[in-house]
């Protein structure tokens, strides 16, 4: 059942990257999806690795759209540094900790610190991130907690 | 034209330049920046708000196309590695030992040192 959707979502994958329906492009298209799950079977075979994605969709969803609103803020924020005669500049680095158990969790917590401008994951490390803000504020590790929360919330919606 | 074609043609142009207007700020954040660490951030504003502007102006160009959903998988994919390239490049310049000047005032937290292969294998799998 798993290989059928497999197969099924990656030949939907190559019919929306061709958009052409020429016998022999469907047939190519059949031919690389087949080699492609024949290659992940074997490899599969060698370390059992698994990426697990326990996270809601409806939360993540949300999620989504509540980072938008801040990347715009911050983008805003940063655009505003840089165009000002004086670029006022309060660069930091610092720790932040972690909530998520799971590395993917984790990993969207750490990617969503650096796609908000004005603030960048440097290095992670046991229970927590090193940070590097351009402007740093004493809110910041306040705004950070919130997004920990957030990420955190969208992981034990899953039910993992 | 229809009065909904023209709005969608002038939203996607607002679109497009406003991302536009992005990329160049990073630019000449990049550009005006006084060092490595403040740069980094100078070209994040180029692949968050530029890419996603210029990407949803584009979608709004082409309707709904394969062409959009191509836009769409592009901006899925800058979405997730634009940040990774980003931490690759600001990690590697930590691990050499370079340090960002730090505001008066403030005092910047120091990596943990590494101790050994077998430690950093475990790194961040504390979860798992």
């Amino acid at each position: 059942m798993r290989k059928v959707l497999a197969l099924a979502s990656l030949f939907a994958l190559w019919l929306l990257m061709s958009g052409l329906f020429k016998p022999l492009l469907i047939g190519l298209g059949l031919v690389s999806v087949l080699a492609v799950a024949w290659l992940t079977g074997r490899m599969d075979r060698q370390d059992g690795d698994r990426l697990e994605l326990r996270l809601s969709p409806l939360g993540m969803g949300r999620y989504l759209l509540w980072l938008m609103g801040e990347i715009a803020r911050a983008n805003w924020a940063v655009t505003r540094i840089i165009l000002a005669r004086d670029m006022p500049l309060r660069q930091h680095l610092f720790r932040t900790p972690f909530s998520q158990k799971s590395d993917l969790g984790q990993v969207i917590f750490a990617n969503s610190i650096t796609l908000t401008p004005g603030t960048i994951t440097v290095e992670t490390e046991r229970g927590g991130f090193l940070v590097h803000a351009l402007d740093y504020s004493e809110g910041d590790a306040a705004a950070l907690a919130e997004m920990d929360r957030r990420v955190a919330a969208v992981e034990s919606g899953g039910g993992g | 034209m229809s009065p909904f074609a023209v709005l969608l043609e002038l939203l996607s142009w607002a679109l497009i330049l406003a991302g536009s207007g992005f990329v160049f700020v990073g630019a000449l954040g990049i550009w005006r920046l006084p060092d490595f660490w403040a740069r980094l951030h100078g070209a994040s504003v180029t692949e968050s708000a530029g890419m996603i502007l210029l990407i949803a102006g584009m979608c709004l160009q082409s309707g709904l196309t394969l062409v959009t959903v191509k836009l769409i998988i592009i901006g899925v994919f800058l979405f997730i590695t634009g940040p990774a390239a980003t931490h690759a490049v600001a990690n590697a310049a930590l691990m050499t030992g370079w340090r960002p000047k730090e505001a008066e005032g403030l005092v910047g937290a120091e990596p943990e040192p590494l101790l050994d292969e077998e430690a950093q294998g475990v790194r961040g799998k504390t979860g798992a």
